[in-house]
């Protein structure tokens, strides 16, 4: 295919006009207060929202669904269903030019929208850790001092929301949209249209999140438990969209990322030839699919209960407050091994890149993957071992929860077998893999001690199940984001990342998040709840260190984003084609990869772990072999 | 950096047998660690010595770090050999020998984690069902301590935890006190939204959800102060809701009852009228109407 | 791009991010953020200091005093103005003289253990004059309690067929009203929440959100000061 020509420059005036972010913001604003008068033309003469006592929940949930409608509309969205509706002929494709003016408008090329993702999601992932400072702030002291107690759980709800919310979508979105269909020898994912919509869909539910200070904040944490969420201000409601979205934009995610994986396979890509990242893809994106929608319900029900005054959750209404918890966990279980999962891919792909050894037992990396999908699913009841339900059945979640501990051991087995007797190079991403390997032991071994109900019964609810999370969450997947992003960025933008920063950051960020996180355990141990604005004056030194961590960690954060605005913006030094020495075919590609990624259809021949195996096989078929299907 | 690797050497270049190195020195570290850290950490791990649920949680816990220290020790010998031993020369990009896989070591390895995890998991329900460790068990608890129990309901609402003895005529106090030696049947509800009991010293955790009853049994030991905090997020004042609990002698318990009855008794008639009339004769489960409104 | 615009374009974006950073942040520091009332101390000749409060509880808190005007709230009175101020800074080991004016209807007790007036001076109140152990948990219209100094005191209402009730506050003492009066001292320095009990928030499921979960309405500390 030859490459589309450039269409003449215009004015840039002439540029802002049309569907694009700029439009979609304006009519995102008009569609918001078009569903706020026209709710309140429904339910209440008064369009003095605060006038109401009751709050017209019915007008924030009209506005934001207005908001979000016109935002996608603005965006163009629409343009192809109604070209199509005319008569138009079909097309798969939307804004695959060049120029910078395609990361925000939708488009349909997957590379975009994986770049998109990576700035999208990292935006929102930075507003997350500013809540997190802001947590650690006010707690340098045992009584309430910077924040009042309402707003405190405000900053906790909206840190543990923004980066659950957020992060979920964290390597999906970036990597997998991104490298997916290049991996798989594709051009395009199944449905592009849909791809862009999981990712402006995302960036949506982020901005309505954020809003949630105007309106109140909420006061549930990142669970959102009823009936508290009944009874909360105005900015619950924005918990329950921002949460929603998130969902359908899974849900969105995942169906795209089956369908594609299973559809789109390159001639000679079998099952055992796939690469182990695409394998961690295909088993998140089947729990997205299955778990979102759960989420979506119960939400649903809780929308239900303040708009319409139902009672699912309301026990004197005959509701029940363990119904919410019940769907919340059967999606938030599945929802924590979504985060872990991805996690677990990237260090398997990147072992052998860095470890120049084949990876070791590939089907048994396969099945710890699989393993931990499928066992997520029976495990969600651990979140209520003190809560009074179904006390029979706690031997059996304590027992469904530790056997997660063997697939997982799966993981560890084939990373460090694929380490062993390796030519080890210490590169940024083999640092952070590394690195995985320690948090996520630690982050393991601790769950053992949630899983277990004697065990539990101190360490529920306080920070010693607060600091596990972290170790298996940030530990888990934010150090191996950061491993996939020195690993690919380059690849993806054409430009190198500076090494030096990139080792200071590791180095900092591995040293503060240990010592961020390790004390938790122990303030967990003494007694401290998490989510509490005051606590016992003898664990002030610890939270002490703990917060001048934390903000030390941050700092770190800083060093990253400097390096990133340093290499891409100012140095633009052209990276390679494969910087890595990589067997990947990813790597056999140009930086930038071409907008239709191959000139031909690969045809595959092995897996791409073939280190020690003789030469890299010729998967790009030569110039002059048939193109392959679009 | 991009240059492509030099062909592998057919063999590795050292034959060194590394596996037994790393599983001699493994098998020395935990032979050391393991009981170092069983004697010296275990009792250090809380909630410590108040009750008898508590200690078994602390008899737990040791176990738990003695079985976890083994594996802590499995991987830092192998990070600290492997990656001593095997990093690349600068700069060299020299591919190490295709080992794909092995059969024994999985097997051997899935047989380890399978052993370990079906172990805990044993250990951890055996130490459940012996007297529920201290959890909320729901309505129908299935870990029952024999013998006669002294209730004690926990009434959970925003933003208190009060106390209801139906043994002392329903009386309820703000303060939780209980004598010593004795096997206490809580039962934990809640008023309005999800709290959770959490008596620290005792080794008690227990959610209070509206309209539900969760028994959570304790033996208090010796006479102590135990602190009571509010572990589930309910609202604004979530993180002040907390108070002190106190163990004491029976004699010191009849006398706290006989002062509180006294302090109660000018609202005593009120408590026992029927719920429509604004008492609250003694009840498991509490559910007020969802959303009375003020006047 | 020049490298120079380049490097405006970053510390214009560095500029904006700390403007938006600044904005949350701040927004979030008063997005409850409490005006504090001080009130003036006399010293008695006992040596402690005493300090007198009156507090006035208004079914609807008006368009002046509050964006939410029907919300129910505390006012107190600090130079003739009823405020609505739910921080109070008071001294510690001092005796406290507090005087409630309730214009609110009773909405009941949802636990009626809090009828029993407690941790005041002869854990006992004065209601319209009359000294008072416990009240009928169906007349509680508020209560006014500070959980950490053991003090608890629910607040009869005003009857339901009252002839002239307040509309919203500022209420004046012509409106039916009841009077509670009771002494209570405070202890060591340190910040003391209090709170109603009464599950008086209209409109909302378990009569407990809005004006009872933010901090100047329903909500507020004591900050006892050495």
């Amino acid at each position: 295919m030859t490459a589309v020509a450039a269409p003449p420059p215009r004015p840039l005036w002439r540029r802002l006009l049309g569907f694009n972010l700029l439009t979609a913001v304006l009519l995102g604003v008009g569609g918001w207060y078009v569903g706020w008068f026209g709710a309140h033309a429904i339910s209440a003469a008064s369009i003095g929202y605060f006038a109401d006592t009751d709050y017209n929940e019915l007008s924030v949930y009209l506005a934001y669904i207005g908001g979000v409608v016109g935002f996608l509309v603005g965006l163009g969205f629409l343009n192809y269903p109604l070209a199509r509706m005319r008569g138009y002929p079909p097309s798969l494709r939307e804004k695959e030019t060049h120029g910078w003016t395609r990361y925000f408008s939708l488009c349909t090329d997957h590379k975009v929208v994986g770049i998109q993702y990576l700035w999208g999601i990292g935006l929102f992932f930075f507003i997350g850790g500013l809540n997190a400072m802001l947590i650690r702030t006010e707690l340098l002291r045992p009584n309430h001092q910077v924040f009042p107690a309402g707003t405190y759980l405000t900053i906790v709800g909206m840190h543990g929301t923004m980066m659950m919310g957020m992060m979920t979508s964290g390597i999906l979105g970036p990597f997998a949209n991104y490298l997916v269909p290049i991996m798989i020898g594709a051009r395009r994912m199944a449905f592009p249209r849909i791809e862009a919509l999981t990712f402006w869909l995302l960036m949506a539910a982020g901005a309505i999140l954020t809003t949630t200070i105007f309106f109140g904040g909420f006061p549930t944490g990142w669970t959102g438990y009823a009936p508290l969420s009944n009874e909360a201000n105005p900015g619950m409601d924005n918990y329950i969209i921002f949460f929603a979205l998130v969902g359908i934009s899974m849900t969105l995610l995942g169906l795209n990322m089956i369908a594609t994986i299973l559809t789109m396979r390159a001639p000679g890509l079998s099952w055992t030839r796939l690469p182990i990242f695409v394998w961690g893809v295909l088993s998140t994106a089947v729990l997205m699919v299955l778990a979102a929608p759960v989420l979506i319900a119960a939400l649903g029900m809780e929308t239900l209960d303040r708009t319409a005054q139902t009672t699912f959750f309301v026990a004197a209404g005959g509701g029940s407050s363990y119904l919410y918890q019940n769907l919340f966990w059967v999606f938030g279980h599945p929802e924590v091994y979504i985060l872990a999962l991805p996690g677990f891919a990237i260090v398997l792909e990147l072992l052998p890149v860095f470890s120049r050894k084949p990876l070791w037992g590939y089907r048994l990396a396969v099945g710890g993957l699989l393993g931990v999908s499928l066992l997520s699913w029976f495990v969600w009841q651990h979140h209520l071992f003190v809560s009074g339900i179904n006390g029979d059945l706690r031997p059996f979640y304590m027992l469904s929860t530790e056997l997660i501990s063997i697939p997982t051991g799966f993981t560890f087995l084939c990373g460090m077998m694929t380490i062993w007797r390796g030519n080890i190079r210490f590169t940024v991403p083999m640092l952070f893999c590394l690195a995985w390997f320690f948090n996520f032991l630690i982050g393991g071994l601790s769950g053992v001690f949630l899983s277990d109900v004697p065990s539990d019964v101190t360490t529920h609810g306080s920070f010693f199940s607060m600091a596990h999370f972290h170790y298996t969450i940030m530990g888990g997947l934010v150090f191996t984001f950061f491993a996939a992003i020195y690993y690919w960025v380059p690849k993806m933008t054409g430009w190198e990342l500076n090494e030096r920063l990139g080792k200071v950051h590791f180095w900092t960020m591995f040293v503060f998040f240990n010592s961020t996180f390790f004390p938790l355990f122990i303030a967990g141990f003494e007694g401290q709840p998490r989510r509490v604005v005051t606590y016992s004056a003898h664990l002030q030194f610890l939270n002490d260190w703990v917060s001048v961590s934390a903000f030390l960690l941050g700092i770190s954060m800083l060093v990253f984003l400097f390096n990133l605005v340093w290499s891409l913006a100012f140095v633009k030094k052209p990276a390679e084609a494969n910087p890595w020495s990589s067997r990947s075919i990813e790597f056999q590609l140009p930086s930038p990869v071409p907008v239709h990624n191959f000139d031909r259809i690969p045809v595959f021949s092995s897996d791409p772990y073939g280190y020690g195996e003789g030469p890299v096989p010729t998967w790009v078929a030569p110039a002059g072999a048939p193109a392959g299907r679009e | 950096m991009a240059a492509e690797p030099t062909a592998a050497p057919a063999t590795p270049s050292d034959s060194t047998n590394h596996g037994l190195r790393v599983v001699v020195a493994w098998i020395v570290l935990s032979a050391i660690a393991t009981p170092l850290v069983a004697v010296f950490v275990g009792h250090l791990v809380p909630p410590g010595n108040g009750s008898t649920q508590g200690t078994e949680q602390v008899f737990d816990n040791t176990w738990m770090l003695s079985v976890v220290t083994p594996v802590i020790c499995l991987l830092a010998v192998f990070f600290v050999y492997g990656l001593r031993s095997f990093h690349a020369a600068d700069g060299a990009i020299l591919d190490g020998p295709p080992l794909r896989n092995d059969s024994r070591i999985q097997i051997l390895w899935i047989v380890g984690t399978s052993v370990t995890v079906l172990f805990l998991a044993g250990f951890g329900t055996y130490e459940l069902l012996q007297n529920g460790a201290g959890g909320g068990q729901g309505p129908d608890p299935i870990a029952v301590p024999a013998g006669s129990k002294l209730q004690v309901q926990v009434i959970g609402q925003q933003w208190q935890f009060t106390y209801r003895y139906p043994a002392l005529h329903g009386l309820e106090s703000n303060q939780l006190v209980l004598p010593e030696n004795t096997d206490v049947e809580l039962h934990v509800t809640s008023l309005d939204v999800i709290h959770s009991f959490w008596a620290y010293e005792l080794g008690v955790k227990a959610d209070a959800n509206p309209g539900v009853d969760n028994i959570a049994f304790v033996k208090t030991k010796g006479p102590e102060t135990f602190h009571v905090r509010c572990a589930e997020l309910c609202g604004l004042w979530h993180g002040y809701m907390y108070n002190n609990g106190r163990v004491v002698s029976p004699s010191q318990f009849r006398s706290w009852a006989t002062q509180q009855e006294k302090l109660y008794a000018s609202i005593a008639p009120f408590m026992n009228k029927s719920a429509a009339d604004g008492g609250a004769p003694y009840a498991r489960t509490y559910l007020p109407l969802p959303s009375e409104r003020a006047g | 791009m020049r490298p120079g615009v380049k490097l405006l374009l970053v510390a214009a974006a560095l500029t904006a991010a700390g403007v938006v950073i600044g904005f949350y942040v701040s927004n979030l520091t008063s997005l409850a953020g409490s005006p504090t009332y001080t009130p003036p101390v006399a010293n008695a000749s006992s040596g402690h200091p005493v300090v007198n409060l009156q507090i006035e509880t208004v079914a609807a808190v008006g368009p002046k005093l509050s964006p939410n005007p029907d919300w129910v709230s505390y006012l107190i009175k600090n130079g003739g103005q009823w405020q609505r101020k739910t921080v109070w800074d008071l001294p510690a080991h001092a005796t406290v003289h507090v005087t409630i004016y309730n214009f609110d209807g009773a909405s009941g007790l949802r636990n009626p253990y809090l009828a029993r007036p407690q941790g005041m001076v002869g854990n006992r109140i004065l209601v319209d004059g009359k000294p008072t152990e416990a009240i009928d948990p169906n007349d509680a219209s508020h209560t006014f309690a500070v959980p950490a100094l053991g003090l608890i005191l629910a607040i009869p209402g005003v009857p339901d067929d009252a002839k002239n009730p307040c509309g919203y506050a500022p209420c004046p003492m012509a409106n039916d009203h009841r009077t509670i009066k009771f002494t209570f001292h405070t202890t060591t320095p340190g910040h003391y929440r209090w709170q109603c009990f009464v599950p008086c928030a209209a409109g909302w499921i378990d009569g407990f959100g809005g004006p009872m979960q933010t901090i100047g309405y329903m909500d507020g500390f004591l900050n006892v000061k050495a």
